[in-house]
């Protein structure tokens, strides 16, 4: 079975085709240059978002580069929520429209679910169950994946998202926004030992996140330090370093108590902070340590991209789900509300 | 008016306050830095209302929904947004009605699109804590001011 993926419910949009015994047979995600013979040349500057005037082209583009006629997609799959409802519209109804059309199921997907799956498309992928850490600029949450569908969220941010609070810190130390990767660059130059932030909710029970306070933690330390500081460019990479040693500290902190909590050997990280070289080597070597395994999906599929979208839709549709033909995408979407797979169709 | 609140306690209280003397529909833009405090105060305000969840940061989902008894709020954060027109793209106009508080964090990059303030909050550092002045937009908005100075803190 083949499958188209769309993903529309925020910021970029996503197309891949995923095929069942082929794997991932194209995937693009929007750029400007992407679209560039779609306006023979002449590419209009367009807004984030506006997922109405790039879908359909991205569509073609990966059609052609697959060199596949559309008749030859078994099914279609769309992000069905959580996300902003009028991006989410697009897809939907594009989505379901074209299944409609080419008289094909549909599949309304979860966003996280996506990105729970990502690394599966990968190899080697890891078996179930795991523990996915989804660390991203909207997210920062830890999910016990027993197998498709079937999730238990065990703790997730109560105020801002990881990569948020990088950015936002990046911000406040006069990097451009969003600049998470620029203030990991920043941090390589720092002396970790001066300056030392709190590593939030580490101290209690429990497996929920707040980063909330390390931003205002950080805005503090430079408005005391950064006027008196007689080397200012040394002080602003210090205080990086402290401020990516404590979000490091705390999210290993909280997935080696996830693993012991839940028994489980396997971890995934996914979303854009699972980038963060530092992260990468403190969570290989504390996992590695209690002897479990650790798994990253490719950066390109860290972050939002239709590949996630259409394996999650194949997953599905295989096992014989589909959307009639009124579809309702959802803002919020609660992923433990989510089906398990059927048990005939697994495998 | 002017309030100054010594720690983040007395702005979860304030924000609380706050939310008792509105009344809807509402639209309340919160004005200040990075780090100022904006969903500090609206998360006071939520919990004033009967939230009792936790209150996510806006950022990068630019809308959270809240569907209380008392009122369907919406907490904007347009500090991602580079052009007012991309607001078209999140369905603001079907999100209107009688019974929504409208919280709106970095309202000027939203400036044209959205509807008017009845009320902009203004947050600014103090030494303790933070400085508040309220601006009424409307008739609204004063009343919400004199009913704020009709109570005690």
């Amino acid at each position: 079975m083949r499958v188209l993926g769309i993903e529309t419910s925020c910021d970029e949009t996503g197309i891949a085709i995923y095929d069942g015994e082929q794997g991932l047979l194209a995937h693009a995600v929007y750029t400007q240059v992407a679209i560039h013979a779609e306006y023979g040349g002449v590419v209009p500057e367009l807004a984030s978002r506006d997922h109405v005037r790039k879908t359909l082209p991205l569509i073609r583009q990966v059609l052609d580069e697959a060199g596949l006629p559309p008749a030859s997609i078994d099914g279609v799959a769309f992000t069905a929520g959580p996300g902003l409802i009028g991006a989410l519209l697009v897809g939907a109804a594009l989505g379901r429209s074209l299944a409609w059309a080419w008289g094909v199921p549909a599949i309304g997907v979860h966003h996280m679910e996506g990105h729970l799956l990502a690394p599966l498309i990968e190899s080697p992928a890891p078996a179930f169950p795991f523990v996915a850490l989804l660390v991203s600029g909207g997210h920062t949450q830890l999910v016990d994946v027993a197998g498709v569908g079937r999730y238990r969220i065990l703790g997730e941010s109560l105020d801002d998202a990881a990569g948020e609070a990088f950015d936002k810190t990046a911000k406040i130390l006069d990097l451009p926004y969003p600049g998470g990767p620029e203030l990991a660059r920043l941090a390589e130059r720092g002396d970790p030992q001066r300056f030392r932030f709190p590593r939030p909710m580490t101290d209690r029970p429990g497996l929920d996140f707040s980063f909330s306070g390390l931003k205002t933690f950080a805005l503090n330390t430079v408005r005391t330090e950064l006027p008196l500081a007689a080397d200012p460019v040394q002080t602003r990479a210090d205080i990086a370093r402290a401020f990516e040693e404590a979000v490091v500290d705390t999210l290993v902190i909280k997935c080696r108590r996830a693993l012991r909590e839940t028994g489980h050997r396997r971890l995934i990280l996914a979303g854009g902070v699972s980038a963060n070289r530092r992260l990468r080597e403190r969570m290989d070597s504390a996992i590695a340590a209690e002897g479990g395994e650790t798994y990253y999906p490719r950066p390109m599929f860290c972050t939002d991209n239709g590949a996630m979208i259409a394996y999650a839709g194949w997953q599905r549709l295989r096992a014989g789900q589909s959307e009639p033909l009124a579809f309702k995408p959802r803002a919020r979407w609660p992923l433990e509300a989510l089906p398990p797979l059927c048990a005939s169709a697994a495998g | 008016m002017e309030i100054l609140l010594p720690d983040p306690e007395a702005q979860l209280a304030f924000g609380a306050r706050l939310a008792a003397c509105l009344h809807l529909p509402c639209v309340l833009y919160l004005e200040g830095d990075l780090g100022a405090g904006k969903t500090t105060l609206t998360r006071g305000m939520l919990h004033g209302l009967g939230h009792r969840g936790a209150v996510r940061s806006p950022t990068y989902t630019l809308i959270e929904p809240y569907e209380l008894p008392t009122a369907r709020v919406q907490h904007l954060d347009l500090y991602r947004l580079a052009d007012p027109e991309e607001l078209e793209y999140l369905g603001l106009r079907d999100l209107l009605g009688e019974d929504v508080l409208w919280v709106i964090e970095w309202p000027e990059r939203g400036a044209g699109i959205l509807p008017a303030a009845d009320l902009r909050i203004g947050i600014a550092y103090a030494e303790p804590g933070r400085r508040l002045r309220l601006e009424p937009g409307s008739p609204r908005g004063q009343a919400v001011i004199a009913s704020l100075s009709g109570t005690s803190a």
